[in-house]
């Protein structure tokens, strides 16, 4: 018995000394990294690579962003072009030749000098067809880059991109593309080292060891110092980036966390200064109790269902013009994703570079009874038996189950749900397997253009099969005017078609949503949730 | 006993061969394809990509290459990760997933036989109650439930351990414990209804006839019979456990090989799938042969049989 009591007095001991023992005063990573400015980033999943003409996500996008700069960068606040390698740039009378002077003094990671030729050498790389680039296409705007590409012209010396001297270098636009300086932001335009490339394989190898740590060449404000495989990227500061002052950050710690509810609890114990996303049923609760850590910003992003018009009864306007009417958007926005996203009306979301559709579809039941009795369908009699297809997600099905409800509601027509895995939904849905489908847009630009090129007749993009002659002639007249008045008028015209034929059901335009500590400086919220490196710090204080 | 570890590697040939070949084709049987993606991919893109990795080939061709290879120990290079082979992502993800396991299963095994050792010596008594509602909850709460509530009371609450990322030893804690926990209930069940089968035997009567103690008896004499089913249960236990970590991986952001297991079926990673699966089916067959050879050195009269 007595042994028993010592025992029992012993492991209360213990017990008490390993609790004093974790709550004691150890510091966090967070307070750890505020002190020596290494930043904590929650950046959803492992990279796929680091070589940015192969990669084509956003976490290796972040990365990428920190290690390599191309001939322009982006502005930490509104992501307005600003110079990058090149210190300036002209612009031909015809917007059609740009001419960049490359700074004398960026550098290399390993001390080469960043000269014109290797951008030339970059573009010839992504444009190889043995590369397999998923974002050649970026480059398209460029005279021959197309044609090279796709093998109907066999040397690189014709298309449009040439280096005069290791200082300048000129772009030639086939025809005036107004945000091609935006479009140099996207990696597909970064610069890669020729002699590291080399040293690992051919110009169009995929998957050379050149993106491993002790092998990556850059020219960015930090260098990639380790990689451990689904575990943790850290890149430090690179002391010969040609503006390495502004730069204050000795390492980021990028790690690979998929669960946004494990992102958030890391959060909470300090191990993060900041998450990928917010779990949106924490975000009231954030919301309520530490406002000043939530940041809920727009991102360029439309969430919408397509309707497949070559399929009965979609083939009918005003079937697709009734559906689009006869729900409630706000609701959906409020009580199902929580997270400050904003109804959508129209495709392109609001503010896009300065554009803001004025057409609007209206959301109105008496309409929207009328024009489906007017497809045939008085009070939903007759309505053919449809499904409506999306991807195996929680959110996915809540917002197809609300609009279930309410068509069945407002209209009295049945609609079916089916769920698929993506991968089976992208087959199907490629395949035009389906009468009405769920689908996102995010924009691999700021500019209008990359939201409503999508739905030109044959583009590889427009899964809902419309086609308007009118609509392409409006979207090449875009292409060609020389004015930002002229080019906004035709995507007014454009936006106020879409809205008329309905080919797609627009619900609401995404948000980006974080979890931020407030040690963390010269970070803000931008519209492609891109954060320069280069310009955060963070206060220890 | 050579004979037996010979005849399994002989069987284990055929099945892995059965194996290979199921997966390869069902695999290729799934809609969409590894490069399909929400964004168009230009056809002159797809044709090249798939001209990287053979697929523009036969099946049947591709088929006999991979095969091929996969005979050399060579599994592919990653489709989802261009810069990696199949095999460098098991070397630098199976070890921690071995590592968790292992940690896992110690503590299961240990908790696990101390209950169900402490519940037999006493049926029907607050003894025998107590470990074995315990067990039966820690069966029933499944990991993604229990992980999130040992987070929050241990990791958040009282501070004593991280609660993500897989660096010092106090990482290991939290998914040892919430792997162990159905494992460990399992266990102590087996555990006692294995001590109950013994303990009324007629030489562990004959023990206590003779005076030896009854820490002897148990130790001595009950254990090496009521361990049994435990060690039969270990085979299947220790791959379900090695294997089955995909939950605890994403919980606690563990580097483990369970998440580019359960990521490559998602993203049709066609050589990582296949390359996982004979890996596991490989471990697995392993695992059941060590533990037939541990009851065969443990159970006399298997010895014979084998």
């Amino acid at each position: 018995m007595l042994r028993g009591w010592h025992y029992l007095k012993f492991s209360s001991i213990c017990l008490v000394g390993l609790c004093l023992f974790g709550c004691g005063a150890k510091k966090t990573a967070v307070e750890r990294g505020n002190k020596a400015q290494i930043l904590h980033l929650g950046n959803q999943t492992e990279p796929q690579d680091l070589d940015p003409h192969i990669v084509t996500g956003e976490p290796e996008l972040h990365i990428i962003s920190a290690l390599l700069e191309g001939l322009v960068t982006e502005d930490p606040k509104d992501l307005r072009p600003i110079p990058g390698v090149a210190q300036s740039w002209d612009v031909s009378p015809d917007l059609k030749t740009y001419t960049f002077h490359v700074r004398s003094n960026a550098l290399w990671s390993n001390g080469d000098r960043v000269t014109a030729g290797d951008f030339v050498y970059s573009c010839k790389r992504v444009l190889s067809p043995a590369l397999g680039s998923e974002y050649a296409y970026m480059l398209f705007c460029v005279v021959n880059a197309e044609a090279y590409h796709s093998k109907k012209i066999a040397t690189f010396d014709s298309v449009g991109v040439s280096a005069r001297n290791d200082s300048t270098l000129i772009v030639n636009l086939a025809q005036p593309t107004p945000y091609f300086l935006a479009l140099l932001s996207h990696t597909a335009w970064q610069p890669v080292h020729k002699a590291t490339i080399e040293k690992y394989g051919a110009i169009d190898a995929r998957g050379t060891a050149w993106t491993r740590p002790g092998n990556f060449v850059g020219n960015g404000a930090f260098v990639l110092k380790s990689w451990v495989l689904n575990k943790e990227i850290v890149v430090e500061k690179n002391s010969r980036y040609w503006d390495a002052q502004t730069v204050r950050l000795a390492e980021i710690h990028f790690y690979p966390i998929e669960s946004s509810l494990t992102e958030e609890r890391a959060f909470r114990a300090g191990q993060l200064h900041t998450t990928a996303n917010v779990p949106p049923n924490k975000i009231a609760e954030y919301r309520l109790t530490s406002p000043k850590l939530l940041h809920v910003d727009p991102y360029l992003a439309t969430y919408y269902y397509l309707f497949n018009v070559h399929r009965p009864p979609f083939d009918n306007v005003c079937v697709r013009k009734s559906l689009a009417m006869a729900i409630d958007r706000k609701s959906i926005a409020d009580n199902i994703c929580k997270g400050g996203q904003l109804p959508a009306f129209n495709f392109t979301p609001p503010g896009t570079a300065g554009f803001t559709a004025t057409a609007h579809l209206t959301e109105n039941l008496d309409s929207a009874k009328a024009l489906l009795a007017l497809a045939g369908f008085p009070d939903g009699k007759g309505f053919p038996k449809v499904e409506l297809l999306y991807n195996t997600s929680e959110l996915h099905q809540t917002i197809a189950q609300a609009l279930q409800e309410m068509w069945k509601k407002n209209l009295n027509v049945d609609i079916q749900l089916v769920n698929q895995e993506w991968k089976v939904y992208l087959d199907a849905q490629k395949r035009k397997d389906y009468f009405i489908s769920r689908a996102g847009w995010s924009g691999d630009y700021v500019d209008p253009n990359t939201f409503l090129d999508l739905w030109v007749t044959g583009g590889g993009n427009n899964r809902a099969g419309w086609s308007s002659p009118r609509y392409d002639s409006l979207i090449n007249a875009s292409r060609g005017a020389l004015s930002q008045t002229l080019r906004f008028a035709c995507y007014q015209q454009a936006e106020s078609l879409l809205t008329s034929e309905m080919p797609i059901l627009p619900i609401y335009f995404y948000v980006s949503s974080h979890l931020r500590a407030t040690s963390v400086k010269g970070w803000y919220g931008t519209i492609l949730d891109r954060h320069p490196y280069k310009y955060v710090w963070l206060d220890d204080q | 006993m050579l004979r037996l570890i010979l005849r399994r590697c002989a069987e284990a040939i055929p099945a892995l061969f059965a194996i290979a070949t199921i997966t390869f084709f069902m695999v290729r049987l799934a809609p969409g394809g590894p490069f399909s993606s929400e964004k168009n991919t230009d056809p002159s893109v797809l044709a090249s990509l798939n001209a990287h990795y053979g697929l523009d080939k036969p099946l049947y061709v591709q088929y006999g290459l991979y095969m091929f290879k996969a005979l050399q120990g060579d599994l592919g290079p990653s489709f989802k990760y261009p810069g990696r082979s199949v095999n460098e992502i098991i070397a630098g993800a199976f070890p921690v997933s071995l590592e968790l396991g292992l940690l896992a299963i110690s503590i299961a095994l240990v908790c696990g036989m101390s209950a169900g050792l402490l519940a037999s010596l006493r049926p029907r008594s607050l003894l025998d109650h107590i470990p074995m509602t315990i067990a039966m909850t820690g069966m029933c709460v499944p990991t993604f439930v229990l992980g999130p509530i040992l987070v929050l009371g241990l990791g958040l609450g009282l501070q004593l351990f991280p609660v993500s990322g897989w660096n010092g030893p106090l990482d290991r804690v939290l998914p040892s414990l919430t792997l162990a926990a159905p494992y460990a209930a399992y266990i102590a069940r087996l555990m006692r209804g294995g001590m109950l089968d013994v303990l009324p035997k007629d030489f562990i009567r004959t023990a206590r006839a003779k005076g030896v103690s009854e820490i002897g008896i148990i130790l001595r004499h009950a254990l090496r019979g009521g361990v049994g089913p435990v060690v039969s249960f270990l085979g299947p236990a220790s791959a379900g456990i090695i294997t089955g970590s995909f939950v605890i991986e994403t919980i606690f952001a563990i580097p483990g090989l369970g998440r580019f297991f359960v990521l490559a079926a998602f993203n049709r990673d066609y050589t990582m799938i296949l390359g996982c699966v004979l890996f596991y089916a490989t471990l697995i067959i392993l695992l059941n042969l060590l533990v037939d050879i541990l009851l065969a050195w443990i159970n006399p009269r298997l010895r014979g049989a084998s």
